[in-house]
């Protein structure tokens, strides 16, 4: 088991490198035009040549890529090309504002989607057909419109909410509250949908096989054949959907904080890439990616500790 | 091309059983929704060949102009272009959008997933870590630092994004394939010779088909989501008209112009809303839809008089089976019986054998019995008195209580029948504390010494193995166990042996009459092999067409089978000489 989880750790580092790299590469033929727009249309072809060795884009990519993951190894991630801030704390402090959304739209979307799942599948009929429902108005009106008609409900009409802004919850716990309440419920509101339609279809797979009729036939209670053995059942690809999940609400999550205005990890990367940022593109890039890493890891682990033949293999 | 496709896949037709339009026509979310986007669709693509307004050419004296203008039947935008002209466009650009996506990511996913599960481990750990790398970029990042390779053309977005997508339907395959690999019928397959292609286009195709097209909907959905989402955040060629565009351009007119946000916003909604739901209208179709588990809406017709029925008292009766009749809805709406008035009489001690070919009702007789039939299952009248009660007319509570205690349940199939998650002591120990209610070391204590009664060697090695550690015919003992647990008077063995070696059946069979004689069961055997019946059973009840054709004392109907089905049926076993040649043990007994 340890060995396992060492090899799919080194596997992740070297998909992380892979990854940046790639991006580096894809990233740098706009260097040149990137420096250009820094130093504006009076730039000479000198000027331009100048910071660019200055930056060291002169040299050759590979050289380049090394260099900056050299410095991730020390923990340094550079520099902004354009505010000069730098980019390891500032994604962090960027990543904990989107993970503070993020994080509680999941927890909350776990236990709604396994109880509305569960109930569709055992119950059927008209308990199954209104949490279709609920799945279905999560579908229905995307993520987008959602975050836009609850900002008009609740903070443009009822002014029961601020419409935009940010509080951290470790400073300002009630303003944290506040703020993140639309967005949380926007993000769980997508998950919720896709996670108990999930959960459906796989208490409805387990619970018709053979094995669910024999405990029953051993006159064991149907409430305990569905909590404790379906649904245990069920668990291990609903694993692999949330994990899937937390990082779709990761994605979900550039859109909701551009809507009301977090200053988020989305909003952040959105307005490097526009700007070309490298090093923030770069820094982003890398977080990301040991995030996701990181998250597969604990789906894989979770779901072999629940499949007893693969934790005995 | 369109979200019908899915449909028309010839393959989903060919594998499925009844036609899988016919079970979608019967299913009205399947018809409303369908329909909805076959006019969507048709709408979008052909729409445009009749509003021939440039969806793009700007107009100032159409600028915020209200709907109902012969010119801009739905108003017109802040720049005085078309709404009318523009939604059309941007349903094809979101449909394109969709379809580029999700074909993309099934190309891909439906492909690798196959080969990284089905193939051997190093194709499968390539396949595996290069779709990890596939995932781990942060996909909408992605699309929106790639703006200038794709130059902002949303069907090359979009083939990426497809890409991006392609993990989600990887990994749903590769999971499944990885499960049904193990499963019996793949084995089965292989050993018959079957090549690994056919395998994987027959076997583990039809296994999942479901997920994927569940899966699919989804996918096109979130495909033009994330298109409208992008055009919305501004990524994009702003030439072409998108849900994602006319909704950031309302959103700014929201007070003025309230239209201009709704139009856009409900025809986006609408759609993935009826992807949503054909998809799941798809996958009830496919998998035989939603059935409720719980015995507890057993429908049967209002007229039945059975209460005031007299309950049977025939002498050391223990099980009476009075006009026992059993349908299930067809399509067509009507209720096709598959018990049609059955009746038996099951004395207590006594081994009989319910004989028949598959579909002959035989397991529907059983099933009833334990009140364990498909929740589709309607029981069209009759009554299953034992000890007293109507078992019909039982609660679910009352059943709980006879399930196990009074009446046990031995399988066919050892290893469907274990959860594969719990150690095989811990599922014994559970169903032993349902009935009885005792401690946990006192009910290990008790399976321990089930195991040890039911021939397990090593119960102690048993007790802690999982149940894919063991042999079909350990498991078939261990069920066996679970049975007996509470002691019941009764067992119901659907097919025991079926599944088993020829050496293991017998064996199986020799404990199940030792098992009678200990604890004086009653047994009804169900089978539809006559060398079982003649092993074992005493009296013989012959199945056919939902009916009993013939019943009697096991000898008689060998030596003087009165119906000319159990005549034919005698003959082939006869003529394959299946289990054994000489004169069957309970004959060769009650002769001597």
């Amino acid at each position: 088991m340890i060995t396992y989880v060492l090899r799919r750790l080194g596997a992740g580092i070297i998909l992380a490198v892979l990854v940046t790299f790639i991006t580096y590469l894809l990233l740098a033929p706009s260097f040149e035009k990137i420096v250009r727009s820094i130093l504006g249309t009076a730039a000479t072809d000198a000027n331009v040549a100048g910071r660019m060795q200055k930056l060291g884009y002169d040299r050759p990519v590979g050289v380049q890529y090394l260099d900056w993951l050299g410095g991730v190894f020390k923990g340094d991630f550079g520099r902004s090309l354009f505010t000069s801030e730098l980019v390891g704390p500032a994604v962090t402090q960027r990543l904990g504002v989107t993970l503070s959304i993020v994080l509680p739209a999941l927890a909350i979307t776990v236990l709604l989607s396994i109880a509305l799942g569960v109930i569709a599948a055992v119950r059927g009929g008209t308990i199954d057909k209104i949490s279709q429902g609920v799945s279905l108005i999560g579908m229905l009106v995307p993520s987008l419109l959602l975050a836009i008609v609850l900002v008009l409900i609740f903070a443009v009409t009822l002014r029961w909410l601020p419409a935009t802004g940010y509080a951290a919850p470790s400073s300002n716990f009630d303003g944290y509250l506040r703020t993140a309440a639309i967005p949380i419920f926007v993000l769980l509101i997508g998950g919720v949908a896709n996670m108990a339609a999930q959960v459906r279809g796989a208490m409805i797979g387990e619970l018709r096989k053979d094995y669910v009729r024999t405990l029953r036939a051993r006159g064991m209670k149907n409430t305990t054949v569905v909590m404790q053995h379906a649904l245990r059942n069920a668990v291990g690809p609903a694993v692999t959907v949330l994990g899937l999940e937390f990082l779709a609400m990761l994605g979900g999550a550039l859109f909701i904080e551009k809507v009301f205005a977090l200053p988020g990890f989305g909003t952040y990367a959105f307005s490097a890439a526009l700007r070309g940022d490298v090093p923030v593109v770069m820094g982003i890039t890398g977080f990301t990616v040991l995030l996701t890493v990181t998250i597969n890891l604990l789906a894989d682990l979770v779901n072999g500790w629940l499949n007893p033949k693969a934790r005995l293999q | 091309m369109s979200v019908e496709q899915l449909t028309a896949d010839p393959d989903l037709e060919a594998s499925a059983r009844t036609p899988l339009w016919k079970r979608l026509a019967g299913d009205p979310q399947a018809v409303i929704t369908g329909a909805i986007l076959t006019v969507i669709v048709l709408v979008g693509f052909l729409g445009p060949f009749f509003w021939t307004h440039d969806p793009n050419a700007a107009d100032l004296n159409y600028a915020n102009a209200l709907p109902g203008d012969p010119n801009r039947p739905l108003g017109g935008d802040q720049n005085g272009r078309d709404i009318l002209a523009r939604l059309l466009a941007s349903t094809q650009t979101s449909i394109i959008a969709g379809l580029i996506g999700v074909i993309v990511a099934l190309l891909v996913g439906v492909t690798a997933g196959l080969v990284g599960g089905y193939l051997g481990s190093k194709t499968s750990a390539v396949t595996e870590w290069l779709f990890n790398l596939v995932m781990t970029f942060p996909g909408i990042l992605l699309l929106i630092l790639l703006m200038p390779v794709t130059g902002g053309d949303y069907r090359v977005t979009m083939v990426i994004y497809g890409v991006l997508l392609s993990p989600a339907i990887f990994r749903i395959v590769r999971g499944l394939v990885i499960a049904t690999k193990g499963e019996l019928f793949v084995d089965a397959a292989r050993v018959s010779g079957l090549t690994d292609t056919r395998i994987l286009a027959r076997h583990i195709l039809a296994v999942i088909r479901g997920p994927i097209i569940v899966a699919s909907a989804f996918l096109v959905g979130t495909a033009i989501g994330v298109q409208a989402g992008l055009a919305f955040l501004g990524v994009g060629s702003s030439a072409v008209p998108s849900f994602g565009s006319m909704v950031s351009e309302g959103f700014t007119n929201l007070y003025l112009r309230p239209m201009q946000f709704l139009w856009p916003s409900i025809t986006l909604g609408l759609i993935t809303a009826c992807l949503i739901l054909f998809g799941n209208a798809l996958r009830d179709a496919l998998e035989g839809g939603q059935k409720n588990v719980g015995g507890r809406k057993s429908r049967r017709p209002a007229s039945s008089a059975r209460p005031l029925e007299p309950i049977p008292s025939e002498e050391n009766a223990l099980l009476v089976v009075r006009d026992l009749q059993i349908g299930y809805p067809a399509s067509d709406g009507t209720v096709r019986p598959v018990v049609k008035g059955v009746n038996f009489t099951l004395n207590k001690g006594e081994i009989l054998g319910l004989v028949g070919e598959s579909g002959s009702g035989k397991s529907q007789t059983a099933f009833s019995i334990l009140k364990l039939l498909p929740a589709e299952a309607v029981i069209l009248g009759g009554s299953v008195w034992f000890d007293g009660i109507n078992l019909l007319e039982a609660s679910e509570r009352d059943m709980q209580k006879i399930r196990g205690r009074r009446i046990g349940y031995i399988p066919q199939e050892p290893m469907s029948n274990l959860d594969p998650s719990y150690r095989v002591g811990a599922q014994l120990v559970k169903s032993v504390r349902a009935t009885t209610g005792v401690d946990r070391k006192e009910a290990k204590a008790r399976v321990m010494e089930l195991l040890e009664r039911v021939g397990i060697a090593n119960p102690e090695r048993v007790y802690r193995s999982y149940p894919f550690q063991i042999s079909g015919g350990m498991a078939q003992r261990v069920l066996i166990a679970g049975a007996v647990a509470s002691r019941p008077a009764l067992l119901i063995a659907d097919e025991p042996t079926t599944a088993l070696d020829v050496t293991v059946q017998a064996e199986i069979l020799d404990l199940l009459r030792d098992l009678q004689k200990d604890l004086d069961l009653a047994i009804i055997l169900v089978t539809h092999n006559f060398g079982v019946v003649a092993d074992i059973c005493e009296r013989i009840a012959v199945m056919k067409d939902g009916r009993i054709v013939e019943t009697g004392e096991a000898v008689d109907v060998f030596d003087n089978p009165a119906s000319a089905y159990t005549k034919s049926l005698l003959a082939a076993i006869l003529d394959e000489s299946t289990v054994r040649a000489d004169r069957p043990a309970a004959l060769a007994q009650k002769q001597e």
